[in-house]
């Protein structure tokens, strides 16, 4: 964990009126990482991306972009951002090149380097046969492609996408995801989701929101081994359910009936050795072992219904 | 960086048709007028015949045509500074400009800047047709240019009154019909004035009509394009600083 740090984020809050939709947040952006905000609806997720973004000023804390104050230095802060808001902001006038140029020039690229620039975030966005329609006439996905484009025709450090996947078919998020861990690798990008398999897929480090406070914030593996695991076993001979619970590592067993099972076990505990070990040895007849997926989304309902029931 | 705003803003008020109908039914408004004060004063012509100091073509002509442009721009200039900002909030594109790397002022400057170079096209177009009276006799070059003038600055204080209630809503029609509401009021203030009280010198003299009235005359008023700048200014400015507040709103 050597890379630069790119966002400095320090107890951000931000209030609408009497409600808080940003509670004291605090947290660090590294080059390289891909930071997924989760949370449900209203947790404040695109509230800090604006405030983040500069679009909306933050009542109290700081943010510091590349060493680099937003709210004293605005300038210099922003031009190192590439900010995809929730509605992709396109001027129904123009056309892709049209518009994408507008954007270069906006964010102060020299004028020879803007052609290739849009030529590059359009490869990238895989636009190469729109560019001369106009943006009115382009459906939701590359609209929303477009927005993408938009936000990284500068090259910025920052990359801040709010629900970048909306409005795009299943095969479209994939190749999306493909984008934004490859621009994590050079950048450092946050986005904003309601989608677990989108961050599973996608980000490093998630964070998850609720009511405006973090509730959970860390690596994704590190996610992955708080959550209990477990594994689908299935036997032609099934032993009896007494057994397979006292084998070592395995925490609780359920019996799914058709002589299948359901594991649960806590990583970095595995079962597994032991358990084909035992089913070879005493004849089971095992046929089916297969890890479960999911898990994630049971920790991220877990940690919000136990944030509901402390609240 | 402000011009680069302003050239795109012109450019896409020109990729609406909203810009390509206004300069037509402009035009075409103007030409009927035009035609009927023509129309009169060859008519009266014989009248002032002989006459010592009698008006010529251009404060019977020029001079009242330049009156119906002004009201038709009061009629028509809420409906182009409306798009300035409640139409960018409304599509969501705002946030474009609030996210790069720009002042608030330059984002307002620019886009005014835009807008006025559309008016300028416009009066360009509107002048031409009193500056075709030069095929058949001669003009008073500067009481026309006075009043043109007087014409731009008029534009351009319009412009600034509604780019300043464009911040206020994200509704384009209610900016243009506040807009539409505001000038004309502060066009007919000077009514108030008539009554020749002193409370009434103030209305006259905050009225926007009262000080073109100067420049079509032919008075080029130094205090009179004051008015106007000033006018502008503080609409810009509060502009400015609405935009700036609205990133602290709750």
């Amino acid at each position: 964990m050597d890379q630069p740090i790119l966002v400095q984020v320090d107890n951000l809050t931000r209030y609408y009126g009497a409600h808080c939709a940003v509670n004291a947040l605090s947290f660090n952006l590294r080059q390289g990482q891909v930071l997924g905000f989760l949370g449900p609806n209203g947790a404040g997720k695109s509230t800090t991306l604006q405030l983040l973004a500069g679009c909306l000023a933050p009542d109290a804390g700081r943010i510091l972009i590349q060493g680099h104050d937003l709210l004293q230095q605005p300038r210099r802060a922003k031009a190192v951002i590439g900010y995809l808001p929730e509605q992709p902001p396109l001027y129904p006038e123009f056309t892709v090149d049209e518009y994408l140029a507008y954007c270069a020039r906006l964010h102060r690229l020299p004028r020879g380097q803007i052609a290739t620039a849009v030529e590059k975030a359009k490869a990238r966005c895989e636009l190469g046969t729109v560019g001369r329609r106009l943006l009115s006439h382009l459906s939701r996905g590359y609209r929303q492609r477009v927005g993408i484009a938009q936000a990284i025709i500068h090259e910025p450090a920052v990359i801040i996408l709010d629900e970048p996947a909306a409005g795009l078919d299943p095969l479209q998020q994939r190749e999306l995801g493909g984008l934004i861990r490859e621009l994590g690798r050079e950048h450092g990008v946050i986005l904003s989701t309601h989608s677990l398999a989108e961050v599973q897929s996608t980000c490093t480090h998630v964070q998850i929101m609720q009511q405006g406070r973090l509730v959970y914030s860390g690596s994704l593996t590190a996610l992955e081994q708080h959550s209990s695991h477990s594994l689908l076993v299935g036997f032609s001979v099934p032993p009896a359910l007494e057994i397979l619970a006292a084998l070592p590592a395995v925490g609780q067993v359920e019996a799914l009936g058709e002589q299948r099972f359901r594991l649960r076990y806590t990583p970095p505990a595995d079962p597994v050795p032991a358990l084909v070990a035992q089913a070879v040895a005493r004849n089971w007849g095992l046929r089916e072992l297969t890890p479960e997926r999911g898990s994630l989304e049971q920790r991220f309902i877990e940690l919000l219904l136990g944030q509901q029931e402390a609240a | 960086m402000i011009f680069t705003i302003a050239g795109y803003e012109l450019r896409r008020l020109f990729l609406s048709p909203l810009a390509w109908t206004l300069m037509a039914v402009v035009q075409f408004i103007l030409a009927w007028v035009f035609l009927i004060l023509v129309e009169e004063f060859s008519r009266h012509r014989s009248d002032w015949l002989g006459v010592p100091g009698a008006p010529g073509v251009t404060d019977l002509v020029a001079a009242p045509f330049l009156r119906v442009a002004a009201w038709l721009l009061l009629l028509l200039i809420p409906l182009l500074s409306m798009r300035l900002f409640s139409e960018e909030r409304r599509h969501h594109t705002l946030e474009l400009l609030l996210a790069a790397p720009l002042a608030v002022y330059q984002i307002v400057l620019g886009k005014y800047l835009g807008l006025l170079g559309f008016l300028c096209i416009l009066l360009v177009l509107i002048v031409a047709l009193p500056l075709s009276l030069l095929f058949g006799g001669a003009l008073d070059g500067g009481k026309l240019l006075a009043g043109a003038l007087g014409l731009f600055l008029l534009a351009g204080s319009f412009a600034a009154a509604g780019l300043y209630l464009s911040t206020l809503t994200a509704q384009p029609a209610v900016a243009a019909v506040a807009t539409f509401g505001l000038l004309l009021l502060l066009w007919i203030i000077d009514a108030a004035g008539a009554s020749g009280e002193d409370s009434g010198a103030l209305f006259a003299y905050l009225s926007l009509f009262r000080h073109y009235q100067a420049l079509l005359m032919g008075l080029f008023n130094s205090a009179d394009v004051a008015y106007y700048l000033l006018f502008s200014g503080a609409f810009l400015g509060l502009a400015v600083r609405r935009l700036d507040n609205q990133r602290l709103q709750h």
